[in-house]
């Protein structure tokens, strides 16, 4: 991949204590000399130009202020706002009538729907990662292989990557509705069920289907990212393993899924990021459903600032807060991951 | 490509070749079973499209419409609030686009070429921008342009995508900087180009795919952004596309053809720009942690 090594680099300076203050203690990205070695993967091919020359920092701040100011300004910046608004008192229009002290962390820590938000936003995440993750080892599995019509299928496969999430989910509401919903209409059709499903407003149906359309959205870029570790295989353990007699289950089992180890964690990684953060799915599918019953922290805590009744700004942004500490705790695990892919394995 | 664990048995099990027109013919079946998987409900949109609305909330459902309306796609692109939309959405998308290659490509080049102290700072900045998406700042960012007074405006939506795209882009690039040989640069050197020409002339055309990668995903992402448009914009002529379609549905009026009409127009060209990029998509989202 032509990126691959990017991340040495960044490992192989030797300022990652920097790096260290700004998360907590144990995350190093990974000092080993080891992200040295590049040889591993072809590093003839591309020599280590990053640590040749060296250029004083006022030089190169002057060709890094674009972007830090835009980080600055559009990613630090609210992050700062978010968490001065948690402290804030606000009017129903948004303006600041003082300081709140701590009472909008109680209130949201007391808010009755509180256990019911973080069972779903669990449920949510879990359900979606596990599930892209087992399809997408099949779906890439398959792909890898030769055959006519490959191109056209995978195609297919970035439809749902590239159309905008909204687009898609407002595309469910009318494929899961209960009258004229077309997967009820399959679903008669083939006497899978008696009578039509309520979707979307039957308790027991709204997380299903949710977590549906979760998967069905994640599905492409986690098999692109198991498809590029498939094919970083090395096809001589393959032939190997042949030759040594070993029967094809034995080989994905103890071949192919160990060298997959490391798009795995990355795949789960960022899905629970991306699935964590997911607005439009929830937002939209929920729409029909009163209250909080269906929430994750994600869309609970855009309704209490945009659309409950309290329209309490700073209580979403308590609410906020505590959404990018879990953020924040994900973003530790994905630096030790890192770290492990450092490691010889 | 080679067939990675095809010819599932082993060599004594089964003579080679054997199975071999079994496979021609159900590999390609499989795949186009999971190619409808994956298009089905596109088709179905599709279908919903090409029907008056009438037709889509009517009972018993039927798979083909029961008339066909041609006119949808006519009737969208002819529509003033759609036109509105369709402005935002390609004024907004355009320059974020244009300031991410603005602020992406001198960041990735110093970090990929040049040693200095807060590098390794400013790049673990970057990642953790990768990870922080708009969703969960949404409030803060709402506070700021509120006391800016920058709600409802074009510039909001800018900057805001062009910061969240920022990373991608500097990863990528970061990148394709750090595979070119430093023969090249020296040699440049030795021409008496100073930094910025050896950039602009040398360094930038042996990155274009990089380029347009990044290029092609910023424009994307800023099209189909969502949240941060639906908190900033209550101006309804100010809406980009995939916030301002959801009104042909609301309680009030039901326009089920003009939705999806509306939505395959701002489908289509983004999943042509995608599989142009396709190749290079992965290592862009999955920087600095896959080997």
């Amino acid at each position: 991949m032509s990126t691959s090594s990017t991340h040495d680099e960044v490992a192989a300076d030797d300022e990652s204590v920097a790096v260290t203050s700004a998360v907590g203690p144990s995350t190093t990205v990974a000092r080993t000399p080891r992200g040295l070695s590049s040889s591993r993967r072809g590093g003839s091919r591309r020599p280590r130009t990053g640590h040749g020359r060296r250029t004083p920092w006022p030089v190169a701040l002057l060709w890094l202020a674009p972007a830090l100011a835009l980080i600055v300004g559009v990613v630090l910046f609210p992050a700062y706002a978010l968490v001065r608004a948690s402290f804030g008192h606000y009017s129903i229009t948004g303006l600041r009538l003082g300081s709140a002290g701590w009472s909008n962390y109680s209130a949201v820590l007391a808010h009755p729907d509180l256990v019911t938000v973080l069972r779903n936003t669990l449920v949510w995440v879990v359900a979606v990662v596990v599930l892209t993750i087992v399809v997408s080892l099949a779906v890439a599995q398959f792909l890898s292989k030769q055959f006519a019509g490959r191109r056209l299928v995978r195609w297919a496969l970035i439809v749902p990557w590239a159309a905008s999430l909204i687009i898609t989910s407002r595309l469910f509401t009318l494929i899961y509705d209960y009258y004229y919903g077309t997967l009820n209409y399959v679903l008669l059709t083939l006497h899978l069920v008696d009578k039509p499903v309520d979707f979307l407003r039957d308790d027991h149906w709204v997380m299903p289907s949710m977590v549906l359309v979760g998967v069905f959205v994640s599905i492409p870029f986690t098999a692109y990212v198991f498809l590029a570790g498939l094919n970083a295989i090395p096809h001589d353990v393959y032939e190997a393993a042949r030759i040594d007699g070993a029967g094809p289950w034995q080989v994905y089992r103890r071949i192919t899924l160990p060298l997959l180890r490391p798009a795995m964690l990355v795949a789960s990684v960022l899905n629970i990021i991306y699935v964590f953060n997911s607005f439009p799915i929830i937002y939209t599918l929920n729409e029909s459903n009163p209250g909080y019953g269906h929430d994750t922290t994600i869309t609970f805590m855009y309704k209490l600032a945009f659309k409950s009744a309290e329209k309490s700004v700073g209580m979403s942004a308590a609410a906020g807060v505590f959404n990018v500490l879990l953020i924040l705790v994900v973003v530790v695990i994905y630096l030790r991951t890192v770290k492990w892919q450092e490691d010889p394995a | 490509m080679t067939t990675l664990t095809a010819d599932a048995p082993g060599p004594r099990t089964r003579r080679p070749g054997s199975g071999r027109g079994a496979r021609r013919f159900v590999l390609p079946l499989v795949g186009l079973a999971l190619a409808l998987v994956f298009l089905g409900p596109y088709i179905v949109m599709l279908l919903d499209a090409l029907r008056p609305s009438a037709d889509v909330v009517h009972t018993p459902t039927t798979f083909f419409p029961r008339t066909w309306q041609l006119s949808t796609f006519a009737d969208v692109l002819s529509d003033p609030r759609f036109l509105n939309w369709l402005k935002t959405s390609v004024i907004v998308a355009t320059a974020s686009t244009a300031i991410v290659v603005v602020a992406a490509i001198p960041a990735a080049y110093m970090t990929a070429r040049y040693v200095f102290p807060g590098r390794t700072a400013f790049l673990f900045l970057v990642l953790v921008t990768q990870m922080f998406s708009p969703t969960a700042l949404v409030v803060g960012i709402y506070r700021e342009f509120f006391a800016l007074n920058l709600v409802n405006t074009y510039a909001a939506l800018i900057i805001t995508n062009a910061a969240f795209n920022l990373a991608f882009a500097t990863w990528i690039l970061h990148g394709f900087f750090s595979s070119i040989p430093s023969e090249v640069e020296e040699a440049a050197h030795l021409d008496g180009c100073g930094r910025w020409r050896t950039l602009t002339r040398v360094m930038l055309p042996l990155t274009l795919p990089g380029l347009v990668t990044a290029v092609i995903f910023t424009f994307i992402a800023a099209w189909n952004e969502y949240v941060v448009a639906l908190t900033l914009i209550q101006d309804d002529a100010r809406k980009p596309l995939t916030v301002g379609i959801n009104s042909y549905v609301t309680g009030y009026e039901q326009h089920w053809d003009q939705l999806f009409g509306a939505s395959i127009i701002a489908i289509v060209p983004v999943v042509i720009l995608f599989a142009l990029i396709e190749k290079h998509l992965v290592g862009g989202l999955t920087a600095g942690s896959i080997k």
